[in-house]
């Protein structure tokens, strides 16, 4: 076997996981992404902890203060301070985005594999639905669905997520289609593995990463929504503070208190283009034609 | 010798393409009524050109595709019958090689992880066992043990291709099936695969069940080959048989085409006209009668059996009369002149070569 050794003892490149990381580290606007992102992660995790007033304290002798050393963005009009109120707000729209995005996964996936997978008559049904859903507007079925449930936060992810669903439905099942019938699929039947191990070690690892892209550029689409979804009394309820209701209560008082609007709508702004930037970044990471 | 492992019997595999709500559908017959039956112990091999139903063939073999009609019969059982679970477990003992090893292994998982795949689900060794057995299966497909934490894109196609034997035997399968298991290889490769292949056979007392389209490794490897021809088998013979007294036009035509590295070394070339016809819409009769240089009304009317009684088996209604109707100098092309004056060069310059 010494024809072996010496065919076996060529440098292998790197993991491709390294790879991934290396080409994310090099695009600039993807790190930029990335660093808005965490940064705000990070404030709506230490809410708890930092320096600031509550949030829903109220101040009848300080309504609409514009931003000044003590109230760093100012007050609403019942003299709740704006910063406070930014931070905690920025909880429920991260997790507004994230488990909603999460919720979206956890049932398109499967029925995505598992429509791709099987084919026939399965496929038929899944995929037909997921078209008459597709029909809709996101947003439009959101607010449906929100309104339908009743409003609270929870409600809205829910609402946020079952319509996202039929995204990662398609998704998902276009990726099988194109890695079932690789060579490894047939193999793994071959040599004797049962439908269920060849979804979950064959399939799923092989079509994820264009889902993880699609997921964090849904995270910002369901940011979105989950303000709109606020702005309209469907999301998070008073006095607890949203991005979304806070810019639905500074339409009244855009000309005497402008930077009301300003902060959220500015906040909103940043989250979302840096998951966009961060989804565009890993999408080129990942994808292998690109080096 | 007379000890089948694998038999077969009047196997069929029809395609329906096309069929939507309007427009005709396509059947497309790409396995057409094939018996055969494989010893213990030998290799067997399939040959044919690229569309004539032979990977199909293969994939019923081990019934990754169900057949249209027919029985595949593997140690007394009928594998075509089988409940899902059965056929699942009997998978241990029958293994199949992919033609390309860029594609065969799943790119998610470390070697170790796809060596150990058919010993986690057909044996009970714990997970150190499984490590233990994985590095002996590496060792002995020529592969270093300490590649089992590497994922496969990290490995060339040789190395790849080794991978795959070493995953095809890690479960103790008593029947392999190469589907062109060196011809996406680089030739120097294809050898060492090839000679892998021979040493595990001995080793693990395997059968070998080779698809391909090479001739020259089949005449190395097998000990009998079925030649087959638009899905049906044409002429079945062991390998000394059929390279030295050919008896089907097709295989004539094909053992012509063997490329020989020495110019004129080989003979003139049978002319075989056109292109193999589809297999959704087949000639009559021979299927073969559409290009063969020796066809009569017979062939185009008449669909010619295998004769299956002796061990050389032919499907063909005049093989007995081809050397007497003058079978190689009528399936012959003339060279045109300028290549026969090349050729008067060549033989000069190496008889005087030959002489110094």
């Amino acid at each position: 076997m010494t024809a072996a050794v010496t065919l076996t003892a060529d440098a292998a490149p790197a993991p491709r996981r390294n790879r991934t990381w290396g080409k994310l580290k090099k695009n600039k606007s993807a790190m930029v992404g990335g660093f808005v992102v965490v940064a705000f992660i990070i404030i709506a995790l230490l809410a708890p902890i930092l320096p600031i007033p509550d949030p829903t304290l109220t101040d009848w002798g300080k309504i609409r203060l514009a931003p000044s050393a003590e109230h760093w963005m100012g007050t609403d009009e019942i003299g709740r301070d704006i910063l406070s109120r930014m931070v905690w707000g920025a909880r429920a729209s991260l997790m507004a985005g994230v488990i909603s995005v999460l919720i979206a996964m956890a049932v398109g996936v499967p029925l995505g594999v598992i429509a791709g997978y099987f084919g026939g008559w399965t496929d038929q049904i899944i995929a037909r639905a997921t078209d008459a859903l597709l029909a809709m507007p996101f947003l439009i079925l959101a607010i449906a669905l929100a309104a339908f449930l009743g409003p609270s936060l929870t409600n809205a992810m829910i609402a946020i997520g079952l319509s996202a669903v039929p995204i990662f439905i398609r998704l998902t099942r276009g990726q099988v289609l194109s890695v079932k019938t690789e060579d490894y699929v047939e193999g793994a039947r071959a040599i004797g593995l049962g439908h269920t191990r060849i979804m979950s070690h064959y399939i799923l690892p092989n079509v994820f990463p264009p889902i993880l892209v699609q997921a964090t550029l849904t995270i910002a689409t369901a940011i979105i929504a989950e303000a709109a979804l606020s702005f309209l009394g469907l999301g998070q309820q008073a006095p607890q503070p949203s991005w979304g209701s806070m810019l639905a209560t500074a339409r009244n008082f855009l000309s005497q208190a402008p930077w009301m609007a300003l902060w959220p709508g500015a906040a909103i702004f940043m989250v979302v283009m840096g998951f966009n930037l961060l989804g565009d970044g890993l999408r080129d990471a990942l994808d292998p034609k690109e080096n | 010798m007379t000890d089948p492992i694998l038999t077969t019997k009047d196997l069929h595999k029809r395609f329906i393409t096309g069929s939507g709500l309007v427009g005709a559908s396509t059947t497309i017959h790409a396995v057409n009524g094939v018996s055969l039956s494989v010893n213990k112990g030998e290799t067997f091999a399939i040959v044919g050109e690229s569309g004539c139903g032979k990977s199909t063939l293969a994939r019923l073999l081990l019934r990754l595709l169900d057949p249209t009609e027919g029985e595949v019969v593997y140690d007394g059982q009928d594998l075509t019958k089988l409940p899902a679970g059965e056929m699942r477990k009997l998978r241990s003992q029958m293994q199949f090689i992919f033609q390309d090893p860029f594609s065969s292994l799943n790119p998610r998982m470390t070697v170790e992880a796809i060596v150990g795949e058919p010993l986690l689900i057909h044996t009970k060794l714990n997970r150190k066992e499984r490590r233990e057995k994985v590095a002996d299966l590496l060792r002995k497909v020529g592969l270093r043990p300490d590649y089992a934490d590497r994922y496969p894109h990290e490995f060339s196609g040789g190395q790849r291709q080794r991978i795959c034997v070493a995953r095809a035997l890690a479960s103790g399968p008593k029947l392999l099936i190469g589907d062109e298991p060196v011809s996406a290889l680089d030739v120097s490769v294809q050898a060492q695969i090839v000679n892998l292949l021979e040493d595990l056979k001995d080793d693990f007392g395997l059968t070998l069940i080779i698809i391909a389209h090479d001739l020259s490794v089949i005449r190395h490897m097998a000990d009998r080959v079925a030649v087959m021809y638009l899905g049906e088998v044409v002429e079945l013979a062991t390998t000394e048989e059929l390279f030295q007294s050919p008896r089907h036009p097709y295989t004539r035509a094909l053992l012509t085409a063997i490329p020989v590295p020495m110019p004129g070394g080989r003979g003139p070339m049978a002319a075989l006209g056109g292109d193999i016809p589809s297999p959704a819409n087949p000639p009559s009769g021979c299927k073969f009668h559409t290009r063969c240089p020796h066809a009569t009304d017979i062939c185009k009317t008449t669909h010619p059996a295998l004769d299956t009684a002796g061990a050389h088996q032919t499907a063909c209604h005049h093989w007995q009369d081809l050397p007497a109707m003058g079978a190689d100098a009528v399936a012959t092309a003339p060279r045109s002149a300028a290549t026969e004056a090349r050729f008067a060069l060549y033989r000069e310059a190496a008889s005087k070569a030959a002489n110094q």
